[in-house]
């Protein structure tokens, strides 16, 4: 109501200085940036559902993709640590608040501390970003792909586990080298050889009579289709490649698409809370110094803080339809 | 502005143990995955229906709360509400139809993607 005020003169509207809207220049354009920031973000989560829709019975398992935990290896821990990530990005929200707040009563001590800890909270997010994307990267089973493209993962047909790829290959002698620049040819590389080669993986396979195959396929019950052995060994004729891990091209884990649209989006949220990290980091200088005790305002804390909260809404939304949906 | 020396603490704790507990259901839910939350009712498990409410309404209150909506002026408050709520679900409804469609065409026709 405030800033609406208006009665002086008729003239005085349009001669600038008065904040129609109650927001100053500064932080109604932050507003408006993360509104087209939102749309971005939801453009992107959208396509990712018309994917998923597309693909709906083959579309992996989240809690079968990501299921490690640091410190504990072996351990099946689905979802724990995403949820762990999403609190300490939910908690550094909150310490972000604090700081706006504290900086409304211009107690700069405060201030500097509560955004101290939220620059940390950030880092350990980005962190465990990164940890996620390598383990991810890295693949746990190992998986063979079809001449359809499709997916075949190993499991063990009595107990149902997922069995890796090392557990079972028997070496096989092979001819078969990496190429390397200096074996000319030096402007083709080869991207390397899998760890094992399909004849060692189908040698492995034939030798192991208890494994089956898994596909792609989501039973009615939301599990993936299990094979018997017959079905398994007719389909493993198909195969044409390993496929260890995942990256933009290939995807251990089933369809790439999903590899596609997990790199891209959390890529861009990871890039996102990393920007919002060095900014909370100027700001934080800033504080120290004293630049907006002089100011006479913390408008500025105000200001980065929207779009800190902005990066926890979105990872909310992320969280939501990677991890859970 | 009259409201901006007060201090909000207890609001923002409140706000955060709202948003704690929410994401310990989900997650429980989540883990547990209730037998009568796998129901299907429009197009969607309704264990996924509670999820999406429930990220909306973490969403509302990290919106309101944290980035203070609930203090601006309605007219600024809903010139950026407004147009995220009238064009998401609009861009979401025709993407998720349509992949739906393909998804159809993809079963329903003489390829097979499967093989």
């Amino acid at each position: 109501m405030e800033a609406t005020v208006t009665t002086a003169t008729e003239e005085k509207v349009w001669s600038g200085g008065n904040e129609p809207l109650g927001a100053s220049y500064g932080k109604m354009m932050m507003w408006f940036f993360i509104v087209s920031d939102a749309l971005t973000f939801s453009g992107f989560l959208a396509a990712y559902g018309f994917s998923r829709f597309k693909f709906i019975e083959t579309w992996p398992i989240a809690d079968e993709v990501f299921t490690h935990f640091p410190f504990l290896h072996g351990v099946d821990a689905p979802m724990y640590y995403v949820a762990l990530m999403t609190f300490i990005l939910i908690f550094s929200s909150v310490t972000m608040v604090l700081a706006v707040d504290a900086g409304h009563q211009m107690k700069k001590t405060k201030v500097t501390w509560y955004m101290l800890l939220t620059i940390i909270g950030g880092l350990i997010f980005v962190g465990s970003q990164a940890w996620e994307w390598k383990n991810f990267i890295k693949g746990e089973y190992g998986a063979v792909e079809l001449k359809s493209g499709r997916i075949l993962q190993f499991l063990d047909g009595t107990t149902g586990e997922r069995v890796a790829l090392s557990e079972f290959a028997v070496p096989v002698a092979s001819d078969r080298v990496e190429h390397e620049e200096k074996d000319g040819i030096w402007f083709v590389s080869d991207g390397g050889l899998p760890t094992y080669s399909l004849e060692e993986v189908k040698a492995g396979f034939a030798a192991n009579k208890n494994l089956v195959v898994r596909t792609e396929r989501l039973t009615a019950e939301g599990k993936k289709t299990v094979l018997s052995r017959a079905e398994s060994e007719e389909r493993l004729e198909q195969a044409v490649m390993v496929v260890e891990g995942a990256n933009l091209v290939r995807n251990e884990y089933g369809n790439r698409l999903f590899a596609d649209f997990f790199f891209f989006i959390t890529g861009f949220h990871g890039f996102h809370v990393f920007s919002g990290v060095v900014l909370n980091i100027i700001i934080f200088f800033n504080v120290i110094m004293g630049t907006y005790e002089k100011r006479g305002h913390y408008e500025m804390v105000e200001k980065v803080g929207l779009y800190w909260h902005f990066v926890d809404l979105v990872w909310v939304f992320v969280f939501t339809f990677f991890y859970l949906v | 502005m009259a409201h901006a020396h007060e201090s909000n603490t207890s609001r923002i704790w409140t706000v955060f143990i709202i948003l704690s507990v929410v994401t310990i259901v989900e997650v429980a839910l989540g883990i547990v995955k209730p037998s009568w939350s796998m129901a299907p009712i429009l197009g969607m498990k309704i264990l996924n229906w509670i999820f999406i409410i429930l990220t909306i309404v973490k969403a509302y209150y990290i919106a309101w709360a944290f980035m203070h909506l609930e203090g601006e002026k309605g007219s600024f408050r809903w010139s950026i509400v407004l147009p995220l709520l009238i064009l998401i679900p609009y861009l979401v409804f025709i993407l998720l139809v349509e992949g739906n469609y393909i998804h159809d065409v993809y079963a329903e026709g003489f390829v097979s993607w499967d093989f």
